[in-house]
C-alpha cells in the first residue's frame, strides 16, 4: 500500500514540475526515480525512456507506467499514470475555466494574437528538431517527402500516414536483411 | 454521447501519436475539422497554454480540448482516453516483450515513423500558420522567434510570454 502511495506522489511531483514534457522531463525522472527513490538504475531508466519514445502515447506517461508496473504490477502502472496526469488535469481545468471569463478582454485578445504567432514558430522549431533526429539517410528523406505529398495531394489522415510509415519501415527492414 | 466520442477520438490519438506531445497537433487539427468542438484559432491558444503550464504537453492538450468540448467531465474523459492505450501497451511490453534486442527492434521500426511524423507536424504548422501569419509584421515576428529558439534554446514559456507582450504592445 505504501509503495502505491509513494508511486502516486513521486509521479505527481514529476508531473507538477515539468514544463513542456519530452526531453525536459528526462532529468526530472532521473532525479526522482533513479537518484532519490532508487527504484531503477540510470541505465534502465534510459531504456524505459527510449521505449517510451517509440511506443504509442505520451513519452512521460509511458516511462512512468513502466516504472509503476515494475514496482507495483498493473495497479502500480495505473497509479503511476494517475499521479502523472493529475497535476495537468487540475491546473488546465483551473486555467481553462478562469480564461473562459476573460476571452473578450482586449488585452487578452491582443496577447493571444501575439501568442498564436509564436506557437507557429514553436511548431516550426519542433519540425527542425525532428528533421535533425529523424532524417538521416535517403530512406527517411523519401518517407518524409512521400508523407508530405500524401498529405497535400491525397488528403491522407494523420492515422493513415503513421500506418503507411510503419509498414514501409517494416518492409524496408526486411529488404535490408535480405540484401545482407 | 459526446463523452463516448471524446474518449474514442483521444484513444485513437493516444494510440497513433508516437514520439511526444507535439505529435498530437496534427491529430487535434484533424479533429477541429471533423467536429464542431473548437476552432483552429482555439487550437493555437490551447497549444500555447499547454506549453506554458506544468505537465506533459499531450496530456495538457487533451485535458484542455476535453474541457472546451464537454466541460469538467470532458477534460477527464479525454485525458483518460489519451493515456489508456499507453498504459495497456506499456504493461504488455513490460510483461512480455522487454529485452534488449526487442527494444532495438522497436527502435528500428521507428525508422519510418520519425520522418513521417516530421512531415505531419510540418503540414499542421503550415495550415495553422495561415491563421496567425497574416501580415508582414507577424511573419517577421515568427521568423525572429524561430531564430531565437534555434540560437538560445530557452524554454517555450519564455517565447510565449514575449509574444504576449508583443501582442499587447503592437495591438495585434
Amino acid at each position: 500500500m505504501k509503495i502505491l502511495w509513494d508511486l502516486f506522489f513521486s509521479c505527481f511531483k514529476v508531473g507538477l514540475f515539468t514544463f513542456g514534457g519530452g526531453a525536459a522531463m528526462l532529468p526530472l525522472l532521473q532525479a526522482e526515480f533513479a537518484e532519490r527513490k532508487k527504484w531503477v538504475s540510470e541505465k534502465d531508466l534510459l531504456d524505459y525512456y527510449a521505449i517510451g519514445q517509440c511506443t504509442p502515447g505520451i513519452i512521460a506517461i509511458n516511462t512512468a507506467t513502466f516504472i509503476g508496473y515494475n514496482k507495483g504490477g498493473i495497479l502500480g502502472a495505473v497509479i503511476a499514470t494517475l499521479g502523472m496526469v493529475m497535476p495537468s488535469l487540475i491546473i488546465i481545468l483551473l486555467i481553462a475555466s478562469i480564461l473562459r471569463g476573460y476571452m473578450d478582454n482586449p488585452y487578452v485578445i491582443h496577447a493571444f494574437a501575439g501568442i498564436r504567432i509564436v506557437v507557429v514558430a514553436l511548431i516550426a522549431n519542433a519540425v527542425v528538431g525532428l528533421w535533425k533526429n529523424g532524417i538521416r539517410n535517403i530512406f527517411s528523406g523519401v518517407i518524409f517527402i512521400l508523407s508530405l505529398l500524401l498529405l497535400v495531394f491525397a488528403d491522407f489522415s494523420p492515422v493513415m500516414i503513421v500506418l503507411v510509415a510503419l509498414l514501409t519501415g517494416y518492409l524496408y527492414q526486411i529488404w535490408q536483411r535480405r540484401k545482407l | 454521447m459526446i463523452y463516448v466520442l471524446l474518449f474514442w477520438e483521444f484513444c485513437k490519438i493516444g494510440l497513433m501519436a508516437i514520439g511526444g506531445g507535439m505529435v498530437t497537433i496534427p491529430f487535434l487539427l484533424e479533429l477541429s475539422d471533423k467536429y464542431d468542438w473548437y476552432s483552429r484559432d482555439d487550437l493555437l491558444n490551447m497549444i500555447a497554454i499547454s506549453e506554458s503550464t506544468p505537465g506533459p504537453i499531450g496530456v495538457n492538450m487533451a485535458t484542455y480540448v476535453g474541457y472546451v468540448t464537454g466541460g469538467l467531465g470532458g477534460g477527464i474523459i479525454a485525458t483518460a482516453g489519451l493515456v489508456l492505450p499507453s498504459v495497456i501497451i506499456i504493461i504488455m511490453v513490460a510483461k512480455y516483450l522487454y529485452s534488449k534486442d526487442k527494444s532495438s527492434l522497436m527502435q528500428r521500426l521507428l525508422l519510418g515513423v520519425r520522418p513521417a511524423v516530421a512531415a505531419l507536424i510540418l503540414y499542421a504548422g503550415w495550415e495553422l500558420a495561415q491563421l496567425s501569419l497574416i501580415n508582414y509584421l507577424s511573419i517577421v515576428i515568427a521568423l525572429i522567434m524561430l531564430g531565437l529558439m534555434q540560437l538560445l534554446k530557452w524554454h517555450p514559456i519564455v517565447y510565449i510570454c514575449m509574444a504576449a507582450v508583443i501582442g499587447i504592445v503592437f495591438e495585434l
